[in-house]
């Protein structure tokens, strides 16, 4: 990435000529935009609004063992810039989504990322299994479900839990399919959760999923949600997911990641790619605006041009840069010597009495990277 | 009939009672849409807070100008996105998603139906209404509300239809009490051989149970068009699920967003409503209960 030149003015390239593929482990896709799961059912009520085969693909809502009829209404709450929800994982089972839903994306040329989610290693490990031989370009594995066989402990809480589950599915799955663990980020320290699932074998990463939240009904004084609890998702945690991102992509930078957490806009999934994602989905935003996924497509595309990419993959991961260096307007004038750049202080006193630690961290590419390491600075 | 959305010119929002009219210039909805179904409006516009689309029935349908046709839904002001369409003004835009879901089922051979609607959840029922005389129908209409302010389309009711009766919970208008309470002389002085409805949930309820025991309990059809709370309308979200009894027998959580809103009345699971009956398709035992799991 360090050969890029980057144009901060507005003087876009044609859009048409971004280079948009992406690669996810094995697979290669021409569009880095997928639909999120939970978001687009299995893709087919968005085909009115979308060019589906033209997206990177659909995440299909989370597919089990069984047919689940989810839980009691309400199952929303709008909360702003979000949603609250808590469906249960309503769906058709594992059968009736590989005769119907599978199929139906296969026929009409919709990369099918299957979205997979069970109550035990071994339900993940069946589910795993029975994709084989089945048109599925990329399998996600749900973690944030409840563990059964563990008093219902979320295996993306517990790094052990999450790479049991991971390792299970890929035991089972179809070889040359990749995949990615979706993340939760209801944890102390996703870098571990991340670091756990890619040792037992994941071929990706996708974060992040809903954080949990609660909606109370001040008219009836009770829970908004049946569930009373619900995965707060949306515009409203798309710092946190961006936080993620860049966290897990700092620590695994050679793991490819699918961004997702409130992208509404083309400039929304750009932060997500210069913050570490090879890949992004769209989710919530699709209850707003069912053209999102094309839309957003169409707007990163125009984004990158505008800043001078010729190609996608020349911005993951792009934020991560060291900082621009500053060149005096009386440089040298031979102008072809970088002048050394100032000693950086780890110490900053203000006047206030507060204090500013830095801390310098050696990258993969030997750059120096300063990150402000202090949390919640700001006003 | 494929939805389509359309970044719409608001016409004009008028104030019709209680309740507001607004109408959109909707080219590829006004053409394709038939009585029952519903837009999905986005509210805040693009960068706004609210995400959730709001569902409104269609009320009418026109082909108008060189603009391509409009659509006319009616709302109150119940909160902040209501309120936000309420200050929409003519040459505004709105987006706007339609036509969503199943029509009314109209008779294929001429019958008498009677029509009852609940506040402003009678607006599908004129342009029902309109399609059922054009195939030689009567149409009868119960129209109930609150108050007198309430009541929607008296005046079209009172034209279109054979007979209008009115009840109001005050009195203040028609009868006091509710639509069920008129329903059963309705549906025998008219020798009724349909009902269609469309209003809150309790309402249909009672309208589907005095249909269902009408003749000495022989009964007679009645299509009700819901009103569940939604977040997408065009059938992604899972929100706006009813128990519903398909035709194999089996209870399912149905979106009423696709499969609805209009069901045959006696085919929702109404004792059921917001909770998951133990004999539906994949219930789960834990959520007869308050669920504490992650999504």
């Amino acid at each position: 990435m360090g050969d890029v030149q980057i144009r901060t003015s507005a003087d876009a390239t044609p859009a048409a000529d971004v280079d948009m593929s992406t690669s996810l482990g094995r697979l290669d896709v021409p569009d880095p935009v997928f639909t999120a799961s939970g978001c687009a059912a299995a893709g087919r009520e968005l085909a009115p609004f979308n060019d589906l085969s033209a997206l990177g693909g659909v995440v299909t809502k989370s597919i089990q063992v069984d047919p689940r009829s989810g839980r009691p209404t309400p199952r929303m709450a709008e909360t702003p810039s979000g949603m609250l929800n808590s469906i249960g994982l309503q769906g058709p089972g594992i059968d009736a989504f590989l005769a119907k839903d599978l199929r139906w994306l296969a026929d009409n040329d919709v990369r099918a990322a299957v979205s997979i989610a069970g109550g035990s290693v071994e339900e993940y490990a069946r589910l795993a299994g029975r994709l084989r031989g089945q048109p599925v370009a990329l399998i996600e594995v749900n973690i944030s479900c409840p563990n059964v066989e563990d008093r219902g402990h979320v295996f993306a809480c517990d790094p052990n839990a999450a790479a049991a589950v991971v390792a299970a599915v890929k035991r089972n799955a179809p070889t040359s399919v990749p995949v990615f663990a979706k993340l939760s980020p209801d944890v102390t320290d996703i870098v571990a959760v991340a670091q756990s699932c890619v040792d037992a074998g994941a071929d990706g990463l996708s974060l992040i999923n809903t954080t949990l939240g609660v909606s109370i009904d001040t008219v009836t004084m009770r829970p908004t949600l049946a569930g009373i609890t619900g995965g707060l998702s949306g515009p409203a945690i798309r710092p946190l997911a961006v936080r993620c991102v860049w966290q897990v992509h700092a620590a695994l930078p050679d793991v490819p990641l699918m961004g997702i957490g409130g992208i509404r806009t083309g400039t929304d999934a750009l932060e997500f790619v210069l913050a570490g994602a090879s890949a992004v989905q769209v989710g919530t935003v699709i209850f707003n605006d069912p053209s999102a996924p094309s839309r957003i497509s169409a707007e990163l595309r125009t984004a990158l041009a505008a800043r001078g990419f010729e190609r996608l993959r020349d911005a993951i991961g792009l934020a991560h840069r060291p900082p621009a260096i500053r060149v005096p307007e009386e440089a040298d004038p031979l102008g072809d010597e970088q002048p050394e750049p100032d000693p950086v202080r780890r110490h900053v006193s203000f006047d206030d009495a507060s204090t500013v630690t830095f801390e310098a961290e050696r990258r993969r590419d030997n750059a120096s990277n300063v990150t402000v390491n202090e949390g919640n600075e700001g006003d | 009939m494929t939805p389509v959305q359309v970044q719409g010119e608001v016409l004009s929002v008028k104030q019709v009672g209680a309740y507001l009219s607004m109408t959109v210039v909707a080219s590829g909805v006004a053409e394709q849409a038939r009585p029952g179904q519903f837009v999905a409006v986005a509210v805040g516009g693009d960068d706004g807070a609210m995400l959730l689309r709001r569902a409104f029935s269609i009320y009418q349908v026109a082909q108008r100008g060189v603009y391509g046709g409009t659509v006319e839904f009616v709302f109150s002001v119940a909160g902040k996105g209501t309120a936000w369409l309420a200050g929409r003004r003519p040459h505004d835009t709105v987006d706007i998603v339609g036509p969503l879901g199943q029509p009314f089922a109209l008779p294929k051979e001429p019958a008498r139906c009677v029509l009852v609607g609940g506040g402003y959840g009678a607006a599908p029922l004129f342009s029902l209404s309109d399609a059922l005389r054009k195939r030689g129908c009567r149409v009868d209409v119960v129209l109930g509300a609150a108050t007198a302010d309430r009541l929607f389309g008296a005046l079209d009711a009172k034209r279109m239809a054979a007979s209008v009766a009115f009840t109001t919970d005050d009195g203040s208008y028609g009868e006091q009490g509710r639509v069920s309470d008129v329903l059963p002389e309705v549906i025998e002085r008219t020798r009724a051989e349909v009902v269609y409805a469309c209003g809150p949930m309790a309402m249909l309820e009672a309208v589907t149970r005095v249909a269902s025991e009408s003749y000495g309990g022989a009964g007679i059809p009645v299509k009700v068009a819901v009103e569940e709370s939604m977040a997408c309308g065009v059938g992604v979200c899972m929100t706006c699920v009813l128990p519903v009894v398909g035709d194999d027998g089996v209870t399912r959580m149905t979106r009423s967003c696709i499969e609805g809103p209009v069901f045959t009345g006696d085919r929702i699971r109404w004792d059921s409503l917001g909770a998951v009956p133990a004999d539906a398709l994949g219930a789960m035992a834990q959520f007869s209960t308050a669920g504490q799991m992650a999504r």
